[in-house]
């Protein structure tokens, strides 16, 4: 598979600051790539320079094969839908849409045809003619990405355009976008700052912290095998424990935590006796009063509250040395018995612990 | 409202007497006494005559119509030069110079319009300065009178009420999202193309009040003419006082100040008009 | 095309030019004033004669210094006179017009809005000329029904007062009325809830919460009055401002001595200008 684009060794300097600092990545054709981060961490500021709209200090873009340094934002083959989408004011739905097509000097019935084409394609027809303070958040959205979508750019590049809409209609939207990548198959890049919004839709997710590029893999791999403590903490949920490596074996390593315990967990990282250690379990991986013991770490906790929130709720619980674990509760009436106050026995497998060595 | 009344009247005493005393009835004044005169015994009546003397007399109306169309065209021409500036303050200066822009853009607005007026008479005129340089190098053998002609005055009427344009426009430019300009540039639009279909429809509110301004002020400028006009070439207030000062014909020149405040309503109540806006908006 | 795209050399280079020439444009009339004041000539010309402070200090025969000029310095301390009593007054009742529309309810209400907001777009040489008119009925009223003379009917300072007033109130109200709009009532109702009257209410919090804007109008208030022109005209008597004994003797012609006092104007109004800005901002 060939790629839409490619970022080689990008840094962007503002004054002293760095903001995006040594990225490089690709992304194949007609794929759904996300770069996930907290913000300020320098999203927008990569996204812009892809665009055209802010100069590198150095490294290369190349969008299909070709250089795009020195390129002004206007003859590159990407589009951007902004942040605040900057829909036209003074200009209605169609007009919006028709925007890019008028540059381009394409005739009026064949601009018609296709603004209503597009407009039929994010499921707004018939819209044509409305103001852009009429339409509600989610419309808003369709028509600024049916606007740049009209110019069949390359590349869509789309700067958290969830932002601005409430939860409901995010989840909605989250769908419906992922949906409409499929089907017009354009390679969209996408940024965000939500984990849910990359993990659910993208094909391949970059986690961005500090201007860097932490990891960069499909949502599984970064759930299930994150490279570094933040990727581990920033994507999902995890528990936490600091400790000390008493033994480490090919494969599996023992270690004893500051509060007294010593689980057994796999450990890719050559790690050597006596070394620290962080240890990430997810909330998932825990489970509540386990059958069979064998081959777990298995210890007591008491439950502090219950956090119901229907399939996806938990348990807040501590351990004798108070400290706090969240623990997922599956809701299927087996554990409606437990009550705060309650101790249960909770384990996990050495497999689903994640171990890295804590940094000095 | 459970207000006390008291509280009340402690506002609305002042500012009726205000409004009633000060700009009501004086412009009632205006108009009744633009309506009387004398007959040919000296005794008081009404008549149209002051407006009628007005239309028979050419030097009268031109005066008026000249004056109208000045006002136009220096409000046009400020508005032509505002609209860059406020762009580069706007949207290409610095961040940080923008503060110190704006101040250096008010501050000679604040010195009294005489002062700004006798500045660009030593400037221009025959023994000016300017003329002293440009003989000086050689540019002219003899000196050339460049002020009493209506360029000049014209670029007077510019200079003295440029800041009203300025900064309605600068701010209205700054309200302005840039991710729309940029936005605009990505689906392929050039300058002229941003600057018709995204800029000037953004900045309408602004361009309004401000020509609506400008012109006011062009209009009932008197030093400016006065000083810098020819001598030939009449301004509409200098009509007006002539008839009070010079002639003392104060009905003559109160229908002159009631076709003048009439004129100038008219034309804001049609700016208004044709930008859907309020007064009270503009003023804000 | 702004900050974030992308520009040419030559569109760089053109704009920054385009500012230059503006702004030398703005300030050379200003500059060649202040410069002219210190030229040891008899003319505000050049060539320059070297420096000299005559204009300011000479004590006569040949040159009248501005510190020795009777009649520039009297002009001085009415305008002085004029712009204090002129700021008292607009601002006692510009802060009583914000409350009056910003809080109270009652019949008529847009319409005395209306009416508030005219002097904006009334020629300043027409309130002149009404006030004028009126100043005259009334004189001749209180004549003839009671035998009275009054000075304030006749062409005279406080007549000037009154002119000045009636259109600079309304600015007054427009930038009190702005910054009680950003008033919390929850503190008014905290206030009354805590036992407070009405006007004690007022007082104590409402009139703290509208200092800065109070002391920044008063400001322009006293700016506005000290370099009016328009209106004054037609209002003054024998006790002329400082623009009006200017423009007399620019008209004239006169000695660099109005470059002295024009330099003294622009020196004053810039720090004040500043200063209403420096306190404004930390106002905020
Ligand atoms: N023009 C600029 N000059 C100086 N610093 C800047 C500029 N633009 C961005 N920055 C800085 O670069 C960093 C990254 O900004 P950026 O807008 O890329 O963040 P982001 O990841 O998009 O954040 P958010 O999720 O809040 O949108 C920030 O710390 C910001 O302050
Ligand atoms: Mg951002």
């Amino acid at each position: 598979m060939s790629n839409d684009l490619s970022v080689r060794n990008m840094v962007k300097k503002f004054d002293d600051f760095t903001a995006v600092d040594n990225v490089t990545f690709d992304v194949p054709k007609g794929s759904f790539f996300s770069i996930l981060g907290p913000s300020g961490c320098g999203k927008t500021t990569l996204l812009r320079m892809i665009a055209g709209f802010e100069e590198p200090t150095s490294g290369a873009i190349e969008i299909r094969g070709k250089d795009m340094l020195g390129v002004p934002p206007n003859h590159r083959p990407v589009n951007l839908v902004f942040q605040h989408l900057a829909l036209f004011p003074m200009m209605n739905v169609e007009e919006n849409i028709a925007f890019g097509l008028k540059r381009r000097g394409v005739k009026g019935p064949e601009i018609r045809k296709q603004t209503d084409t597009m407009l039929e394609r994010v499921g707004l027809p018939g819209f044509g003619g409305k103001q852009i303070n009429q339409l509600s958040g989610g419309q808003k959205q369709r028509v600024a990405i049916a606007r740049c979508l009209v110019l069949e750019p390359s590349v869509l590049l789309l700067d958290e355009p969830l932002g601005a809409l409430d939860l409901k209609l995010r989840e909605q939207m989250k769908i419906e976008l992922k949906k409409l990548q499929t089907k017009i198959g354009t390679t969209f890049i996408y940024i965000t700052h939500d984990q849910s919004e990359a993990l659910v839709m993208s094909d391949h997710v970059a986690v961005m912290n500090n201007g860097q590029f932490e990891q960069i893999g499909t949502p599984q791999e970064l759930y299930g095998k994150p490279k570094t403590p933040f990727v581990a903490q920033f994507v999902g949920d995890n528990n936490q424990w600091s400790g000390n490596v008493t033994q480490s074996n090919p494969g599996e390593i023992i270690i004893a935590t500051d509060d007294g315990y010593s689980f057994r967990t796999k450990g890719d990282a050559p790690c050597a006796d006596g070394c620290r250690v962080n240890l990430y379990l997810r909330p998932e991986a825990i489970r509540i009063e386990p059958r069979q013991t064998e081959g777990l770490n298995v210890f007591d906790v008491q439950v502090k509250s219950i956090l119901f929130d229907g399939a996806n709720s938990r348990l807040l619980t501590t351990t004798k040395e108070e400290h706090e674990l969240i623990v997922t509760l599956p809701q299927t009436r087996k554990f409606d018995h437990i009550k705060p106050g309650d101790t249960i026995s909770v384990g996990w497998h050495p497999e689903s612990g994640i171990c890295f060595e804590a940094e000095a | 409202m459970n207000r006390s009344r008291l509280a009340f009247w402690i506002f609305f005493a002042p500012v009726i007497m205000w409004l009633v005393l000060l700009i009501v009835l004086p412009h009632l004044d205006l108009l009744t006494m633009s309506f009387r005169g004398e007959n040919d015994y000296g005794d008081p009546i009404w008549t149209f005559e002051n407006y009628t003397n007005f239309f028979t007399e050419p030097v009268y109306w031109l005066t008026f119509v000249r004056t109208a169309l000045y006002a136009i065209i220096t409000t046009f021409i400020t508005f032509l030069l505002a609209m860059p500036v406020s762009f580069f303050i706007a949207k290409l200066a610095r961040t940080r110079a923008q503060g110190a822009l704006m101040i250096l853009l008010l501050l000679p607005f604040w010195v009294s319009e005489l002062v700004r007026i006798y500045g660009w008479m030593i400037l221009l005129r025959e023994s000016g300065v300017l003329n002293f340089f440009m003989l000086k190098l050689g540019i002219i053998d003899t000196p050339i009178e460049m002020l009493y002609n209506d360029a000049t005055m014209i670029m007077g009427l510019v200079y003295t009420s440029m800041l009203f344009m300025v900064v309605p426009l600068v701010s209205v430019m700054d309200s302005l999202d840039d991710s729309l300009i940029e936005a605009a540039h990505d689906l392929g639009a050039g300058h002229l193309t941003i600057w018709r279909t995204i800029i000037i429809p953004h900045c309408k509110p602004g361009i309004t009040s401000g020509s609506i301004v400008v012109f006011m002020l062009a209009l009932g400028n008197y030093l400016t003419p006065n000083l810098m006009g020819g001598k030939n070439s009449l301004w509409f207030t200098e009509q007006i006082y002539n008839q009070f000062i010079a002639s003392f014909n104060w009905n003559q020149g109160s229908a002159f100040g009631f076709l003048l405040l009439l004129l100038s309503s008219l034309i804001i109540w049609v700016g208004l008009k044709l930008t859907r806006q309020k007064l009270g908006e503009v003023a804000s | 095309m702004i900050r974030s795209l992308p520009r040419s050399k030559t569109y760089n280079w053109s704009f920054n030019l385009f500012i230059l020439l503006y702004f030398t444009f703005l300030f050379a009339p200003l500059v060649v004033t202040c410069v002219l004041a210190f030229n040891d000539s008899n003319f505000p010309s050049l060539p320059w004669q070297g420096f000299s402070l005559d204009w300011f200090i000479a004590d006569g025969p040949d040159r009248i210094g501005l510190f020795h000029d009777d009649q520039n310095l009297r002009s001085i301390v009415t305008s002085f006179q004029t712009a204090f009593f002129v700021s008292i007054l607009s601002v006692i009742v510009g802060t009583c017009a914000s409350f009056l529309f910003e809080k109270e309810e009652f019949r008529f209400k847009g319409f005395l809005y209306f009416l508030m907001l005219a002097p904006l777009v009334i020629p300043g040489v027409i309130l002149g000329i009404s006030l004028l008119l009126a100043a005259n009925t009334a004189g001749t009223f209180f004549e003839d029904v009671f035998g009275l003379d009054f000075d304030l009917f006749r062409p005279s300072f406080w007549l000037v007062v009154l002119g000045q007033f009636s259109f600079i109130s309304t600015f007054v109200t427009l930038v009190v009325s702005a910054r009680l709009r950003k008033f919390d009532h929850s503190l008014e109702e905290a206030a009354l809830n805590l036992g407070a009257t009405q006007l004690g209410v007022i007082w104590h919090i409402t009139l703290k919460f509208l200092r800065p804007a109070i002391v920044g109008a008063a400001a322009v208030a006293f700016l506005m009055s000290f370099e009016n022109f328009n209106t004054t005209l037609f209002l003054v008597g024998s006790e002329p401002t400082l623009p009006i004994n200017l423009y007399l003797q620019v008209r004239d012609g006169s000695t660099p001595v109005i470059n002295a006092v024009s330099l003294l104007l622009i020196v004053g109004t810039s720090l004040m200008a500043l200063a209403n800005l420096y306190f404004t901002k930390k106002g905020d």
